[in-house]
């Protein structure tokens, strides 16, 4: 098993697995407790418009994404606190638009699209190491951020009125929670793609709320399981060559299917005991 | 603020899309006075508050708080929101509940002081809820909740205190324990109180006011009270009591 790790995909995957369950750790927990998964499907549709820029202007498609993610979260924050619609109805609007318009870019572009499945549906086995150094830096990013902002990300989450009366700028900081989901869907899209990121933001965190309940500890245990379940699911992909982005998402649902299991066992034996 | 008027609301219109939810209501409040909202549900008692706020904006009307808008009024009150909107499965326990009560008093991204943890832990005292500081949310009754946020409004040092519906679910030993805190926190600050127990306002209370979209009432218990009946539109039996540790036994728990 270690003799894989000659291979620089092989180093470079296993990294890019550590960095993906970093940025989606503390990130997915706060997308879970704020309840605010159907945006994050939004905002990760929405990426995909960069992405068909970047192959449109010849660029590696993640910087593209960038910005486009990036846009997108502030544009439904923006839209749905600032006029009549609906927030659920503006992240629809998002979703289908920032798709179609990658689609259109794609189409745009001469030739044949390389590794266009690999952005929809990822690949971790190929993540290239300009990739990693992106992903590094993101990650950086969004742990400095929390750490210095935790407290009022907690508030903010659990109460945003009573943040706002408090003083704390809860607008700017709940555009700043988007950015930073943003920001880690960019990191993941290489790994588990656009269709699948959801599953990396929600079952880790989902599988550690079951075992904790403390929002610190929530962030920890949800790192953990996102690395040793993404890694398992790399290991199964390179092994029967079977797509990367889904067999990760199939073990981290099985994982949460057993986990969900083991959680009520024990509380039939604490009941009974 | 002139005169001691602390909160001073005139002619406020609101309306939810087209549905009127306040219509030409002026109140005013001094310092040290203890005000009671009363009304049907839907009546416009939480609006009121949220006006006071600055979370929502009137259609029409003014509003002043501490001489101030209510936005650069905030920090001096604190606020007991009406406790169903939470999600209890939120992963948080009593302390940084209360802590939240902190949140405005230190800057962006510093963490709280060792004065915010006994602040906090005093409040908790004053509610009898700091034996429970490191339990979840979620584990607790919903008259332990309540207490809890009360406590966190307390955490806030406010010269205003803003109640909606306090004592909805505790039980009715405590409530008279907590009447009897607001009593001696009414010493130092004014509170209003929203509510639609009417049983409550004849022994704590020195001003009421009765709202259903528009203002029936506005003014001293005494001579209110027949207006309530009029308001809800059928004969409402008040049970008094006029002397403060009177048996909380007759007084009935919804």
């Amino acid at each position: 098993m270690i003799e894989i790790l000659q291979y620089e995909f092989m180093r470079n995957a296993l990294l890019a697995a550590i960095l993906v369950s970093i940025a989606c750790g503390i990130v997915g927990t706060f997308v879970v407790v704020k309840k605010i998964v159907f945006i994050s499907g939004g905002i990760t549709h929405a990426a995909f418009g960069g992405i068909g820029l970047g192959y449109f202007l010849g660029i590696n498609p993640i910087l593209t994404a960038i910005p486009f993610s990036l846009l997108s979260a502030i544009g439904i924050g923006v839209i749905s606190k600032r006029t009549k619609i609906s927030e659920d109805s503006a992240i629809g609007i998002l979703w289908a638009v920032g798709m179609a318009i990658g689609i259109l870019f794609i189409g745009l572009t001469p030739g044949y699209a390389p590794d266009l499945f690999s952005y929809l549906f990822g690949s971790i086995l190929t993540v290239p190491f300009s990739d990693i150094i992106i992903m590094i830096v993101l990650d950086i990013i969004i742990i400095v951020t929390v750490l210095f902002l935790y407290k009022e990300f907690q508030a903010l989450s659990f109460d945003e009125e009573f943040s706002e009366i408090t003083g704390v700028p809860t607008r700017a900081l709940y555009l700043l929670l988007l950015c930073l989901v943003a920001l880690s869907i960019i990191v993941l899209i290489r790994v588990v793609g656009v269709i699948l990121v959801i599953a990396l933001f929600t079952i880790p965190t989902t599988i550690a709320r079951q075992f904790t309940n403390k929002l610190k500890k929530l962030i920890i245990y949800s790192i953990l399981s996102a690395t040793i379940l993404t890694v398992a699911g790399l290991w199964f992909s390179y092994f029967f060559d079977l797509p990367s982005g889904a067999v990760i998402v199939l073990v981290l649902a099985f994982a949460f299917f057993v986990s969900a299991l083991i959680k009520r066992l024990r509380t039939k034996t604490d009941a009974f005991s | 603020m002139k005169n001691g008027v602390i909160v001073d609301l005139q002619h406020i219109f609101f309306s939810y899309g087209d549905v009127p939810v306040l219509e030409d209501v002026s109140i005013k409040l001094k310092q040290n006075d203890f005000l009671s909202i009363i009304g049907p549900n839907g009546g416009g008692k939480t609006t009121i508050l949220k006006i006071i706020l600055g979370l929502i904006e009137p259609d029409k009307g003014s509003v002043f708080v501490f001489g101030n808008s209510p936005k650069a009024a905030r920090k001096f009150i604190g606020y007991l929101p009406q406790l169903f909107t939470f999600d209890y499965d939120f992963p948080v326990s009593i302390m940084d509940v209360v802590l939240m009560g902190r949140l405005g008093k230190r800057g962006l991204g510093r963490s709280y002081t060792k004065e915010d943890y006994q602040i906090c832990l005093e409040a908790l005292g004053e509610v009898g809820m700091e034996y429970l500081k490191d339990t979840q949310i979620g584990d607790l009754s919903g008259g332990q909740r309540q207490r809890v946020f009360i406590a966190r409004a307390l955490a806030t040092n406010p010269k205003l205190l803003l109640l909606d519906e306090p004592v909805a679910s505790v039980d009715t030993r405590w409530q008279q324990t907590f009447y009897e805190l607001l009593r001696e926190l009414n010493k130092e600050i004014a509170i209003i109180m929203v509510t639609h127990d009417i049983s409550v306002v004849s022994t704590y209370i020195d001003k009421i006011a009765c709202l259903n979209r528009r203002l029936y009432y506005h003014g001293s218990k005494k001579e209110g009270m027949h207006k309530i009946s009029e308001m809800y539109e059928y004969p409402v039996q008040l049970i008094t009591h006029d002397t403060p540790h009177s048996s909380s036994g007759e007084r009935t728990n919804d």
